[in-house]
């Protein structure tokens, strides 16, 4: 069972924690087809270059994704009220990302007691490429 | 420069079905192994009456069935090559499940000049309703533009 259903939270307590392997250019044609999302320029070099960028890039929907699944190996999914991140800069082919979430503070939302997470998502520099916010009942 | 006078204005409604096989590809796709989203009976003990879709897979069932995945481009007056995704947030209401139906509704909810016009932020709020009538989502997309500035 989830960590968050088996002990008290308190404030800081890191609740979210997962690391994924370096993003290829096959996980992001993959990405492109599964998640309808067909921008070229997250897997057609020539469509990228002509935008002003080095190469391809990752969708930043492909990083929240991620993010939401380290959230909800962590929360059990039926509880998450909302999941909210900004894109913080663009992640580059290779990354390794690392998802991480602190409880950040107890909230009431709609007469349920909820826990906010902060939210981020660094690469193997450990620069913040994603920063959110997740509400859950607790 | 985009035009603010598109504030208010209803994007295309989508409606999409949430389709097991399509499902499984973008879980496979992300390595998704958590029995409450790859197993029926896992699903229900946690109290779904199906398998659910994961936190930000409504984003991907408005694009899969729009006929105009990128309309909102045109409504901008920008193109491809100029935009990136700022911001993204899901408020879940009810559970989304395979088989469900659901319709997406968009509008232009603000745009907002940055940095002395070398950008703007727009921002796209679509209510999501499913077969029964059930408000189950909100999502709020803020896409940033970067304006061809006059050379």
């Amino acid at each position: 069972m989830s960590e968050t259903s088996n002990r008290q939270l308190a404030v800081g307590d890191r609740v979210v924690h997962k690391e994924f392997p370096p993003i290829s250019r096959h996980k992001l044609a993959l990405y492109c087809g599964a998640s309808g999302d067909h921008n070229p320029i997250h897997v057609d070099l020539d469509f990228a270059r002509a935008a002003g960028y080095p190469d391809v890039f990752a969708h930043g929907m492909f990083v929240m994704a991620c993010l939401g699944q380290a959230l909800t190996d962590a929360v059990p999914p039926p509880r998450l009220r909302s999941f909210a991140t900004r894109f913080v800069a663009i992640t580059q082919l290779g990354a390794s990302l690392t998802c991480e979430g602190h409880v950040a503070e107890f909230v009431e939302h709609n007469g349920e007691r909820c826990a906010k997470l902060a939210l981020t998502t660094r690469d193997q520099n450990g620069d913040v490429k994603l920063a959110g916010e997740a509400v859950f009942a607790i | 420069m985009v035009d603010h006078s598109v504030v208010g204005r209803s994007l295309a409604p989508v409606t999409a079905h949430v389709e097991p096989g399509r499902l499984r590809f973008f879980r496979e796709t992300l390595g998704e192994q958590n029995p409450a989203y790859t197993d029926a009976g896992a699903a229900k003990a946690a109290g779904y009456a199906a398998i659910p879709v994961p936190p930000t897979y409504l984003f991907c069932l408005e694009m899969m069935d729009a006929e105009q995945a990128f309309e909102f481009l045109d409504v901008l007056g920008a193109d491809l090559k100029q935009v990136l995704h700022g911001e993204q947030r899901f408020t879940y209401r009810a559970p989304v499940m395979v088989g469900d139906t659901l319709r997406f509704e968009p509008r232009i909810a603000s745009i907002t000049d940055k940095k002395g016009g070398a950008m703007t932020l727009a921002v796209v709020e679509t209510k999501v309703t499913n077969q029964h009538g059930v408000h189950v989502a909100d999502c709020v997309r803020t896409v940033v533009v970067l304006n061809k500035v006059a050379a």
